[in-house]
């Protein structure tokens, strides 16, 4: 079921979720900063194609307080910095954003599972926002998601001056039914229906005419050492700069580092983010196992095109979200190497 | 211009004088540049771009690249030879190995700003007079030029080339920028308007290290940042103090020599201003010690590391031995 309520009736639908639940939606801080904050009465939700940072941030902050250490003398206090969360929504994400959530998923909550993640996941009920503009960057449907369709657990377009509701997961469904629509001039009808599918073609039709609509990841999964071994990698890491703008950026990069602050008083442990660009990922004792900026370029590839599929069902571990493509210092970014890996197979 | 490059490199590689070419190239899209070495003249031909779009400074691979078997040539824009003086007077570069050649340079645009502009589904980008013309999906947008630069051209300090072993196209000036004027904002400000302006600006930082691994003067073989040993190492801020601890030790590890390139600004992917505490430095080594610009000859000593007991700013640390 399709339901339509008049966009003017926006502010007041953001309204009543925050009167359910914390409500997180992204809003414009300026022409460059378009970020998720927390709704309150009189922040306009953003229009943007994206969010500079991805939604990954919601489960999987950059920086996770685990526990707090304090010593006196020989005795050791130790303080868990575990919070439990409470129900939440995330309002307007984008199709490959909600995708990566299945791709972290399947990570953090296979076995074992990791509970931070977790807890901050099953409380999150997630509305996405189907694009009506998308940029020549995104490359969503190279991996099968539709921006015009997006998943998650209801889902939201905008378009004729309207706005259109659809609950997809029995927590989308209930979110949507706990409202007062028909407050908000709601009506479901046949021609919601209709509506929002002449919307779909006319995304549909405008990706048609995207430089990178052609682009389709090679299956490779049965080429592992072969993919691993070829020449390509050293002309495309050549002048990658190792600095991990790329790993942070990225909605389904996972990797973290679990590091110990001295604040003076004791000790803060915390877990952040990690990036297998740089020289000091995986450190042990003896050494690094990646030694050269080309084997660090290489996993991360490797990983999201060949490693991810070959252990998931040949699902890929980038969803085309298109912000390496934006914010590699030196453009050096996954289209490239889907290309190189093409040309070479 | 870029033809003339492309020839130059072309007859360079063909009459022995190098053996390399460093450009740019690009990929699916025309503004999508990186930097390349080129090792044949078919090579070139068929890859080598100059355009708009390339503002990527190219000086800080000559590090890597002069160490190698042979000559280099490379094409240094105006303030990529400020870099390269630094870098030849802090001995990182071998310069018998490469072949410097200078070009012009109008300003450089980024697809982020004219994405930033609201422009998307972008097919091409032609220069027309002050303005862009974009073709993009959604139809023709226009933009000023100067609206789709990146900062740093918008304020150029100087289309002039400091060094070079060759010129192609015409010599420029030193500019009278505008580069100190949002610094005086940020002067006027009271300490709590300040301290918040730049708390709002770092806590967006997700130390992705983008400004420090472009930097031309952030050449250390292992970062205080990444060294366990050296008693800040971190990889992410734990608490908000942290997030500045980063940009304030970074900002002084370059005083004194960062040349104002724009590069870090240039890449940040939080769009944070990091050229307004760079440029902060660069004012107050000015005030202090007299007008001085980085990299702008080779072997200048920074006021930084010369200065004595009679011209140093607060002369009384020096007569003590430093501070006890
Ligand atoms: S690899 Fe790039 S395009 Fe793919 S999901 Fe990550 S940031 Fe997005
Ligand atoms: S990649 Fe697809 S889903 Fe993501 S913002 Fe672009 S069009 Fe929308
Ligand atoms: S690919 Fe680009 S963003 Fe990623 S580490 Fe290399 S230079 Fe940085
Ligand atoms: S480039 Fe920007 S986000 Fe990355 S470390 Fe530097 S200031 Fe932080
Ligand atoms: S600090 Fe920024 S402006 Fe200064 S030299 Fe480094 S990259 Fe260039």
């Amino acid at each position: 079921m399709i339901t339509r309520i008049s966009s003017e009736k926006l502010p007041e639908l953001l309204q009543q979720i925050s009167e359910q639940e914390k409500l997180y939606i992204p809003v414009d801080k300026s022409d460059k900063l378009s970020v998720y904050e927390e709704y309150a009465p009189g922040k306009v939700m953003s229009l943007k194609l994206n969010t500079l940072r991805s939604a990954k941030d919601f489960f999987f902050p950059q920086v996770q307080p685990m526990a707090k250490f304090r010593m006196e003398g020989k005795k050791i206090e130790v303080m868990d910095q575990r919070t439990e969360t409470e129900d939440y929504c995330i309002f307007g994400v984008r199709a490959c954003d909600v995708r990566s959530f299945d791709v972290l998923d399947r990570v953090f909550l296979a076995d074992p599972v990791d509970t931070y993640y977790e807890d901050r996941r099953k409380h999150a009920t997630v509305v996405s926002f189907a694009c009506s503009e998308p940029s020549e960057t995104c490359f969503c449907h190279s991996f099968g998601i539709d921006a015009a369709k997006p998943d998650g657990d209801a889902r939201m377009w905008i378009a004729n001056g309207n706005v259109y509701l659809e609950g997809i997961t029995e927590k989308g469904e209930k979110l949507l039914q706990s409202l007062d629509l028909a407050a908000l001039g709601a009506a479901a009808d046949d021609a919601a229906v209709q509506e929002v599918e002449a919307e779909q073609q006319r995304v549909h039709e405008i990706q048609k005419r995207m430089p990178l609509y052609s682009l389709k990841p090679t299956d490779n999964r049965d080429k592992e050492l072969e993919i691993f071994n070829a020449p390509i990698w050293k002309e495309l890491s050549d002048k990658c700069l190792g600095c991990g703008s790329c790993t942070f950026v990225c909605p389904t990069c996972q990797c973290f580092d679990i590091e110990d602050f001295d604040s003076g008083h004791g000790v803060e442990r915390y877990r952040c983010w990690d990036s297998c660009m740089y020289k000091d990922f995986t450190m042990m004792a003896a050494g690094t196992p990646r030694k050269t900026q080309l084997e660090r370029f290489r996993q991360r590839f490797m990983h999201k095109l060949v490693y991810y599929p070959i252990r998931n069902d040949g699902i890929y571990s980038c969803v085309g979200c298109g912000r390496c493509l934006r914010r590699c210092p030196i453009h050096m970014n996954i289209v490239k190497v889907m290309k190189a890996m093409e040309e070479d197979a | 211009m870029q033809d003339e490059l492309i020839k130059r490199a072309c007859d360079l590689l063909a009459d022995g004088t190098v053996n390399r070419v460093l450009g740019w190239s690009a990929g699916d899209f025309f503004y999508d540049i990186t930097p390349t070495v080129f090792e044949s003249a078919e090579d070139v031909k068929k890859n080598f771009v100059y355009n708009d779009f390339c503002g990527a400074n190219l000086s800080k691979y000559l590090i890597a690249e002069s160490q190698k078997e042979g000559k280099i040539a490379v094409f240094l824009k105006p303030c990529d030879t400020y870099s390269f003086n630094q870098l030849m007077t802090e001995h990182r570069l071998v310069r018998d190995h490469i072949y410097a050649i200078g070009i012009e340079c109008d300003g450089k645009v980024s697809a982020e700003t004219l994405h930033d502009a609201g422009i998307h589904g972008i097919l091409n980008v032609q220069k027309d007079g002050d303005e862009l013309v974009c073709q993009t999906v959604y139809g023709e947008k226009r933009i000023a030029f100067d609206k789709a630069e990146d900062e740093r051209c918008r304020n150029c300090k100087s289309r002039k080339h400091v060094v070079y072993d060759e010129l192609l196209g015409p010599e420029g000036e030193v500019l009278d920028s505008h580069r100190f004027d949002e610094v005086e904002k940020l002067e006027a400000m009271t300490p709590e308007e300040r301290f918040s302006f730049w708390q709002g600006e770092l806590s967006r930082c997700i130390r992705c290290n983008a400004c420090r691994n472009v930097c031309p003067a952030c050449t250390c073989e292992l970062c205080v940042f990444d060294n366990p040993k050296s008693g800040v190492f971190s990889k992410a801020a734990s608490n908000d103090f942290e997030d500045a601890n980063f940009h304030i030790i970074r900002a002084f590890h370059v005083a004194g020599r960062c040349t104002d390139c724009g590069e870090c600004s240039r890449v940040c992917p939080e769009h944070i201003p990091l050229h307004l505490l760079n440029r902060k430095f660069i004012k107050d080594i000015d005030t202090l010690y007299g007008d001085y610009q980085a990299g702008e000859t080779e072997g200048q000593m920074s006021p930084l590391s010369a200065f004595t007991e009679q011209n140093d700013a607060e002369p009384s640390i020096v007569q003590k031995g430093g501070i006890h």
